[in-house]
């Protein structure tokens, strides 16, 4: 009887964005004494977003540090403390703050074991969430994936749904390098089913590697985040009308899975990319960039932000402003139609 | 006053030379040096030069009187004495005469009291120095020196490129710092990182091979001049001011092991007005992390006084609640005795302590500033002159008996080889190859692929 119950399959399960994550935390904090947590309001506040709920209970204060509005100031100490063998999770309210920071993430954590000829490694997690809200205003809503993706030394996963929150934090925090997760404010509280493998305290998902969400081969969709689940919306309507689309989820922003997306480019010969980053300089740009220099012969089409700088308060034009379902069926309509390159 | 030759054997030249110098101190070094090698004799002048010409302390001055003779009688002999000796074969480095002196096994100084800010008491007053301690304060510091030096000649001759900032007149903070406290201990500073880097236990050697950027460099020829790295040793950090947070991560950790260790955060008087330092203050007072903030104020932030830059100059206090004490930065003595107070502080978990240590650096901020466009020449001679630190404890060491000025000069003469062969080692020892370019990107990764300057150029990384 025992020998049977082992092989029963934990059925499915609904977890937010924010309860995966969480888990992912408390199970690393159990796995490994080193592994500790500081950011604003992470302790005694259950976190600014509740992704902290119940940690500093568990752990206290010694593992579970609440910090200043200090922003420069705690994410140098928790670089100094990771250099100096523990393993800090860095929390940012939102990572607009960490522009402040930003020269101890580059500077500091991310040259410094290239500089140091492999002597000196920084095992930190810098995580929080990243791009818009809800009606945030310009200063709260910027995209920093192109940012930290633009520099060596450093990992920046950008996950989308719960198996990838908690399997991304997971191998975040195991991983030997200054990883950047950029989460999003707006997921924390969807719910997904959580397949049985991601409930164990190993499951893991692997950095750099994309996943494809839906297979399709028409067209290839690129995205990161929440803008993924845009993307199939837009698959899904779009499949009705005879279109079918490959929408991969990247997951990683660097190191960027190209084999991924040029495997897919060349099965369908199309490809958009979806992101809520500003379009100049962006992640969309990059893989444009490389698919132009990898496949050579097939130009691409991007759809990003577009044209749309600034966000306003107005609720409706920051609607606009975004990439949502309706937004990414119009544009493949277009190409399939008119800009029909292969 | 002539006494008996040292030398077997009557008649022998070298007699002639010796008449009348054994009172002096320079006796005993003459002796070893005439029978090493006659080149070594025409050195001889520059040292007796140096020793007698030297600003006299009461003792030196019956000396003096003595010696003046001595030395006109000495420019004589010493092209006769040459033409003898160079016939002679050269015979290894043993010493002919051993100089049979008695020493002190230790001697007890007096040192300035150190300015208190928030503290009821600091620092002693006294300090006993032993023989052995002084002798290896005093190789270490004359080994900063030269090696510096040594780094200013290669730069000079565009062996060393990049960015070289040269410590030579703060030696004292260098080796006083880790005279006290454990190498267990943690220490992190900024650029101008050679003698820290030195006196946390690298060699000369892999120093000035790293300045070269050669692979046989501590960091293999990737992290030059700012960049270099050893056990409990976090660097040689470039951008100014964030290594302070840094230092008070690392006392974070060392707090959470609780293995009572302290880190030493460095920063220097340009630096002090940095936002981030004010975090890190605030944060390692409300923890109590047993960081111990060290301002090494050597009165320019680059070309900038530090009355033009900071509206408080008293760096000891700007920590505000934070306890402070401001040391004198170029005496060993007084660094050590403060260091061994702020760690035993930290320690006891009282939380941080701030030092502030005054110094100078003789060169500019860097090599490409001749640092006399914002000073004048009379002040960097008048430190060097007045408050040179190898100079104070030369002194000290010597009138107390504690070592002789032959002994010191052997110091210098093994000092200068040794950076010599160092030198030697980094302008020969090769490049890393082309091929180890992108060689740790990341740490305990599989190999990868890495884009080179145009996408068909590619480089592999391995950690």
């Amino acid at each position: 009887m025992a020998a049977v119950s082992g092989l029963v399959r934990r059925p499915f399960r609904q977890v937010t964005v924010r309860d995966a994550i969480n888990q992912g935390m408390d199970e690393e904090l159990e796995r490994d004494e080193k592994v500790f947590l500081l950011g604003e309001e992470v302790a005694q506040y259950d976190g600014a977003y509740k992704v902290s709920r119940g940690l500093w209970k568990k752990y206290g204060d010694k593992r579970i540090i609440d910090t200043p509005i200090s922003e420069m100031g705690f994410a140098g100490i928790a670089v100094g403390a990771a250099m100096a063998g523990l393993r800090p999770i860095c929390e940012f309210m939102t990572f607009n703050f960490s522009m402040q920071a930003i020269d101890q993430v580059i500077n500091s954590a991310a040259k410094t074991y290239y500089m140091s000829g492999g002597l000196q490694s920084v095992p930190i997690v810098f995580r929080g969430p990243n791009g818009a809200s809800a009606g945030v205003a310009a200063q709260h809503s910027q995209c920093f994936a192109a940012w930290y993706g633009h520099c060596p030394g450093l990992k920046v996963v950008s996950p989308w749904n719960s198996e990838d929150a908690k399997g991304l934090i997971k191998s975040a925090i195991r991983d030997n390098n200054p990883v950047v997760m950029l989460e999003n404010e707006l997921m924390y509280g969807v719910p997904f089913e959580f397949p049985p493998e991601a409930q164990s305290k190993d499951f893991l998902v692997p950095i750099g590697k994309a996943k494809i969400e839906r297979q399709g081969t028409h067209i290839t969709v690129v995205s990161h985040s929440r803008p993924v689940g845009h993307c199939l919306e837009a698959a899904a309507v779009l499949s009705k009308e005879g279109v079918e689309c490959e929408v991969i989820n990247m997951r990683t922003i660097r190191p960027m899975d190209m084999e991924t997306i040029e495997a897919s480019v060349m099965k369908t010969n199309h490809l958009v990319t979806v992101e809520g980053g500003w379009p100049q300089f962006g992640v969309g740009a990059e893989i444009c960039a490389r698919i132009m220099e990898g496949i050579s012969k097939k130009p691409v089409l991007e759809y990003s932000q577009a044209q749309i700088k600034r966000l306003k308060l107005a609720f409706a034009l920051s609607q606009l402003s975004l990439p949502s379902p309706r937004s990414c069926i119009q544009f493949p309509g277009c190409s399939c139609c008119s800009c029909h390159w292969c | 006053m002539c006494s008996h030759s040292t030398f077997a054997g009557e008649g022998h030249p070298l007699d002639a030379v010796l008449v009348g110098l054994r009172p002096c101190g320079a006796h005993d070094f003459i002796t070893t040096r005439l029978r090493r090698a006659p080149i070594e004799a025409w050195h001889l002048l520059g040292h007796l030069k140096e020793t007698w010409g030297h600003p006299s302390p009461a003792s030196w001055a019956v000396r003096s009187r003595h010696c003046c003779h001595c030395l006109c009688f000495m420019r004589k002999m010493l092209a006769a004495v040459s033409r003898v000796l160079s016939g002679a074969s050269q015979k290894p480095a043993s010493r002919v005469l051993i100089a049979s002196r008695n020493f002190a096994n230790d001697a007890t100084f007096e040192i300035k009291k150190c300015d208190l800010h928030r503290l009821e008491e600091g620092p002693p007053v006294t300090t006993v120095l032993t023989r052995e301690d002084g002798l290896k304060y005093y190789r270490m510091m004359q080994t900063v020196r030269r090696m510096e030096l040594k780094a200013d000649q290669l730069y000079k001759q565009k062996i060393i490129r990049g960015f070289c900032h040269l410590c030579d007149g703060q030696e004292a903070c260098c080796v006083g710092l880790e005279a006290g406290i454990n190498p267990t201990d943690h220490l992190i500073t900024a650029y101008r990182a050679h003698g820290f880097t030195f006196t946390r236990g690298l060699s000369v050697r892999e120093i000035l091979a790293e300045l070269t950027g050669r692979k046989g460099g501590c960091a293999k020829g990737k992290g030059g001049s700012m960049h270099m790295y050893a056990k409990n040793f976090y660097g040689g950090n470039g951008i100014v001011g964030a290594q302070v947070p840094l230092g008070a991560g690392i006392a974070l950790a060392c707090k959470y092991n609780g293995k009572d260790e302290v880190c030493l955060t460095l920063y220097g008087d340009g630096a002090a007005n940095q936002g981030q330092i004010f975090e890190a203050y605030n944060m390692a007072a409300l923890w109590k992390l047993p960081c111990i903030f060290i301002c090494e104020n050597n009165r320019y932030g680059m070309g900038t006084s530090v009355e033009r830059a900071a509206a408080s100059t008293d760096y000891y206090k700007r920590g505000d609640f934070i306890p402070g004490l401001r040391v004198d930065g170029m005496d060993i003595l007084c660094v050590r005795e403060a260091t061994r107070f702020a760690a035993a502080y930290c320690r006891s978990g009282k939380g941080p302590i701030l030092m502030e240590l005054q110094t100078y650096r003789y060169h500019g901020h860097s090599m490409s500033d001749p640092g006399v466009s914002y000073r004048t020449r009379e002040e960097i001679q008048e430190v060097r002159s007045k408050s040179d630190p190898i100079m104070l404890l030369k002194d000290r060491m010597v009138n107390s008996n504690l070592a002789s000025v032959e002994e010191l000069k052997e110091i210098d003469v093994e000092v200068r080889k040794e950076i010599e062969d160092a030198a030697q080692f980094a302008t020969a020892d090769p490049e890393p190859p082309l091929e180890e370019l992108g060689y740790h990107i990341y740490s305990s990764d599989p190999p990868f692929e890495v884009r080179g300057a145009n996408q068909w150029i590619k480089f592999k990384s391995v950690s």
